[in-house]
């Protein structure tokens, strides 16, 4: 039942699915509702690492050398483990700076070399051009053994016509396919959100298929992986392919392959686009970081029991071990299990060769076909308005140059290897990208001519140790080119460079490229300084993660026409996407029309941006200087910007330190000026409370005054009585005028102390004979209770008898006249003398006990009944017996009458506290 | 800021375990002609050693919190 049609329309349908899923997720990403927006899509789209070299290759490398399969998948689990630094580093770089791609990435760094990114493109596009033959291979072999079927072998003439050869046919399909994926419109930010939606499916796809084998194969077709293994050791030639080290396989080879993964990775051109130009969050990276791995583990569970199988079901049988994937349910007759390996496999090709291809073509459009034409054919260029059109042009025919170049290398190279062998080639170019991306990354140091050097190098010692033995081996070039050496000279083999051996060829190109590559950056980097515009592009990358630093706009000085640089974004972008943009811009600086936007440096560096998302940083630096009149920054001033950019760094932390103890200023001060308010408050109320205090007896004074002038003819005994009232109410004014200088002199500390040996006693005797008119006047009974014997005290005579006068007379004001009773007492209470006034009045209510402490306050409510007193003896008195380092207070209940009580301590160091 | 570099160091701690644990010479003892419940050691301590090292980078990365930054502020 699997003939072709039957085949071909599983795979349409198949491909259909994959593009209704782009074409949703492309939808939803215009909407603003992203289906990418999640940690696990993300870490699934990062799968498309495995390609159908896992899917069928490994199977094909572990019948070979058993484990040595695995080395592909430990070293991007290591360097997972760096990604919370190195990834992070490139995604905030590549965000900052619009970065599309590798080539950007290394051309951005050294200056924004048009040079540079030409090159890194040319070696991107030949490294990677196996690893898409690879792909051609895989899918057009899989395709002629499920249509072959039950046949476990395709018969395939070789060189038969292109036109005949499925293979061209697949490399079209997967052409248009990439084209319909990834180049439909043009995105400022090259971000396709479609196809990573797409590509993550097709990642859950082709794990689910080979698990599905894995599962058949070792559960179905064996008895569990027990079963399997002991099968297999029971032949000592299978026993052999468990081992990491045995016969030519070596733990350098395991290492070497180790460290080609980990830097394939990061920087093969497919991973560059999905880890760091799709990232949506860089939150996302951190499932990243364990998820991919995971995935890496599950689908390789599977790879040895599989081989193993193969191996011993097909032994003799000539069937090819890449094959055993798809041969083994073959030739047990499970047609569907088979289909969806094929599919699987289908899977793992078209998202490999979608994503890198749109990587590629990216790369060759803005790095390599635009510069040249900006170049030659500049004057043309100038009259076309809109360029995008243009542009998405160079990228569908890079995609299908880039896919024809992949099934040319395929005619010439490709029966010779096996799809690990093909694979490998290419993981050793890119990783020619390490020292130049790396070192760009950590190094200031690093120039142009450096990463220049670098990269001439190693890719031509890769293309001299790999790429030419590869078609040399296929019989397109001489083969005493490896036997004998370039010319026949034996030190020039290419798999045994200047003599060394020992190696395996992927070892001995990855030392080889790497040493020349490294030795050459680093040798070249040091024989001058950085210039200018590579010393601005490193602190933006070096300093990436660094929370200040310069940007772009701070390293541009010229003047520009704002229109231009409009037109000139629009000519790339088509008009509408660039007034869109330049609209956003002008709304986030304030600025109402986009016709008044100023063009200014940051002006430019926003129009350099967006053209370099469309068409790479090094033509968008060319484009933007084409149209701004710049003026060169030398290198002596772009260092002082940068000097000063490092000084601010310092300074803002300086400045951080200075807030930091301004704040806590402030608060004190803050505290300070709440203080002062309420003194000042304090105050203002102590004004008023004496200008109504004064106001009173003078009103009195005054009103009887008039009387007696406007009427001569007053009563003589009218005429006495009112001028004993105002000779009265003058005598209160004098007494409240000396309370509040008295007050104002003990509170300045400039009153005058006459300090003697005291007797309390006699004190409070004389005090009561003071007053004792006071009492007989309001018929008040008043009773002293004097303890005898009692020690001398040092105080002012004056002073305490002014505080006992001062409670005597409050107590007999508020005892009631007639059955009035006011007991004085005076003892001693253990190192202090006391002395209490009690009478038998209304008392003080508790809230009221220590407010009549304060001036002007007086018990009871101040708006119904009427004071009486000037409200400042009782705060004088405080005063006074605090300056004797003694207690004031007052105890009371209410209808129980008060008793105010002063202590005063026996051994008086008096004014030291209060002076 | 202070538990973002934490963290990139631990991975970085796991990065040379793995670095370790996946070469020679540990690999080497684990290579040899030796059988756990059937399947060979090297087999199994590969697979073994692989799915520690992911554990440990999930680990470190997904409970950050649950050894720094707690007492230093509430916003964890």
């Amino acid at each position: 039942m699997l003939q072709s049609p039957i085949v071909i329309g599983a795979s349409a349908i198949y491909l259909a699915l994959l593009f209704a899923v782009a074409y949703w997720g492309d939808k939803r990403a215009d909407e603003g509702r992203s289906v990418i927006a999640n940690p696990t899509i993300y870490a699934l789209s990062m799968a498309v690492y495995c390609t159908t070299w896992t899917y069928y290759g490994s199977v094909g490398r572990a019948a070979v050398t058993g484990v040595g399969f695995l080395p592909i998948y430990l070293g991007p689990t290591l360097v997972m483990a760096l990604g919370g630094f190195l990834l992070l580093k490139m995604i905030r770089t590549a965000k900052a700076n619009r970065i599309t791609s590798i080539a950007d990435f290394i051309a951005s760094r050294y200056g924004k070399s048009q040079l540079l990114g030409g090159l890194v493109t040319i070696i991107a596009v030949i490294g990677i051009v196996p690893y898409i033959a690879l792909q051609l291979k895989a899918v057009a072999s899989s395709y002629d053994l499920i249509v072959g079927y039950p046949a476990l072998k395709a018969v395939v003439e070789s060189n038969e016509p292109v036109l005949a050869d499925t293979t061209f046919w697949i490399a079209l399909i997967l052409a248009a396919f990439t084209i319909l994926f990834g180049t439909r419109h043009l995105d400022a930010t090259e971000r396709h959100e479609g196809m990573v939606a797409a590509v993550a499916l097709e990642s859950v796809v082709k794990l689910l298929a080979f698990g599905a084998v894995g599962l058949f194969v070792t559960y179905g077709l064996y008895d569990g992986f027990g079963d399997v293994f002991a099968r297999a050791l029971a032949d000592e030639k299978l026993a052999k392919l468990t081992a990491v080290a045995s016969g030519n396989r070596s733990y350098a080879t395991w290492f070497s392959l180790t460290f080609l993964a980990g830097l394939a990775i990061l920087f093969l051109p497919r991973q560059f686009q999905v880890t760091v130009v799709e990232n949506v969050s860089e939150a996302h990276l951190k499932r990243a970081i364990w998820l991919f791995p995971l995935y890496l583990l599950l689908i390789n569970l599977f790879v040895l029991p599989i081989a193993l199988g193969g191996l011993m079901r097909f032994a003799g049988q000539g069937v090819d071990a890449d094959t055993f994937v798809l041969t083994l349910p073959m030739s047990a007759q499970q047609e569907w299990l088979a289909l969806l390996v094929f599919v699987g496999g289908l899977s793992a090709a078209t998202g490999m060769v979608i994503v890198e291809t749109i990587a590629l073509s990216t790369m060759v459009c803005n790095d390599l076909v635009m510069p040249l034409l900006l170049r030659t054919r500049s004057l043309a260029l100038q009259a076309e308005s809109d360029l995008s059109g243009l542009l998405l042009r160079i990228r569908r025919g890079a995609i299908v140059v880039i896919l024809l170049l992949g099934y040319l290398y395929f005619r010439l190279a490709g029966d010779a290897y096996a799809l690990v062998g093909i694979g490998l080639i290419s993981f050793s170019a890119v990783a020619q990208f390490a020292p130049a991306m790396i070192g760009g990354m950590y190094w200031r140091g690093g120039t142009r001519d450096g990463a220049l050097a670098g990269l001439l190098a190693g890719f031509a010692v890769w293309a001299y140790t790999l790429l030419l033995p590869s078609f040399s081996k296929s019989g397109w070039m001489p083969a005493s080119f490896v036997s004998d050496g370039l010319f026949g000279i034996e030190l020039l083999k290419p798999h045994q460079l200047f003599g060394l051996t020992g190696l395996d060829d992927i070892s001995h190109c990855l030392f080889w490229s790497l040493a020349a590559n490294v030795g050459a950056y680093i040798a070249v980097s040091l024989m001058r300084a950085p210039t200018a515009a590579e010393a601005s592009q490193a602190t933006q990358f070096v300093d990436a993660l660094k929370t200040t630093r310069p940007v772009g706009s701070a390293l541009w000085r010229g003047s520009a026409d704002a229109a231009e640089l409009i037109a000139l974004v629009g000519r790339f972008l088509g008009p509408a996407r660039a007034q869109t943009a330049f609209a956003a811009y002008a709304r986030r600086h304030d600025v109402a029309d986009v016709a008044n936007l100023e063009a200014d440096a940051d002006l430019v560096h926003y129009a350099e941006s967006l053209l370099a998302g469309a068409i790479g940083s090094a033509s968008a630096r060319a484009m933007v200087a084409s149209v701004a009149k710049e003026e060169p920054l030398s290198l002596g001033e772009v260092m002082n910007i940068l000097d000063e950019a490092s000084q601010l760094r310092s300074y803002s932390r300086e400045l951080e330190r200075k807030s930091r103890q301004l704040e806590d200023a402030t608060g004190e001060l803050k505290a300070a000026n709440e203080r002062l308010r309420e003194l000042d408050r304090l105050k203002d109320d102590f004004m008023a409370s004496v200008s109504h205090e004064l106001r009173t007896p003078l009103t009195s004074i005054r009103a009887f005054s008039e009387i007696l002038r406007d009427d001569p003819k007053t009563a003589l005994q009218d005429r006495e009585r009112f001028l004993s009232i105002i000779v009265s109410e003058t005598e209160r004014l004098t007494r409240l005028v000396n309370q509040i200088l008295d007050m104002a002199k003990i509170e300045s500390g400039n009153a005058e102390w006459l300090v003697e040996e005291v007797d309390l006693g006699s004190i409070v005797e004389q005090s009561a004979a003071a007053t004792s008119q006071l009492f007989r006047d309001k018929n008040v009974a008043l009773e002293l209770d004097l303890a005898g014997g009692l020690p001398l005290l040092r105080g002012d005579r004056d002073r305490l008898m002014q505080v006992v006068i001062n409670l005597l007379s409050n107590a007999v004001k508020f005892a009631p006249a007639g059955a009035g009773k006011v007991h004085v007492r005076l003892f001693r209470k253990q190192e202090e003398l006391r002395v209490s006034v009690s009478d038998n009045g209304p008392g003080i209510r508790r809230e009221d006990q220590e407010v009549i402490f304060d001036r002007f306050r007086q018990g009871g409510d101040a708006m119904t009944s009427k004071p009486t007193g000037t409200g400042l003896g009782l705060p004088i008195s405080r005063k006074i017996v605090e300056y004797f380092n003694g207690r004031l207070w007052v105890e009371s209940e209410p209808g129980q009458g008060a008793s105010f009580i002063f202590s005063l301590p026996l051994q008086n160091n008096e004014g030291e506290d209060n002076a | 800021m202070q538990r973002t570099m934490l963290t990139v160091q631990r991975l970085v701690a796991v990065f040379l375990a793995g670095f370790v644990l996946f070469n020679y010479p540990v690999l080497a003892l684990f290579d040899r002609a030796a059988t756990l419940l059937g399947v060979p050691l090297v087999f199994v301590y590969l697979f073994a050693a692989w799915a520690l090292v992911i554990a440990a980078m999930a680990w470190v990365v997904e409970h950050p919190e649950r050894h720094d930054g707690r007492e230093r502020s509430g916003g964890g």
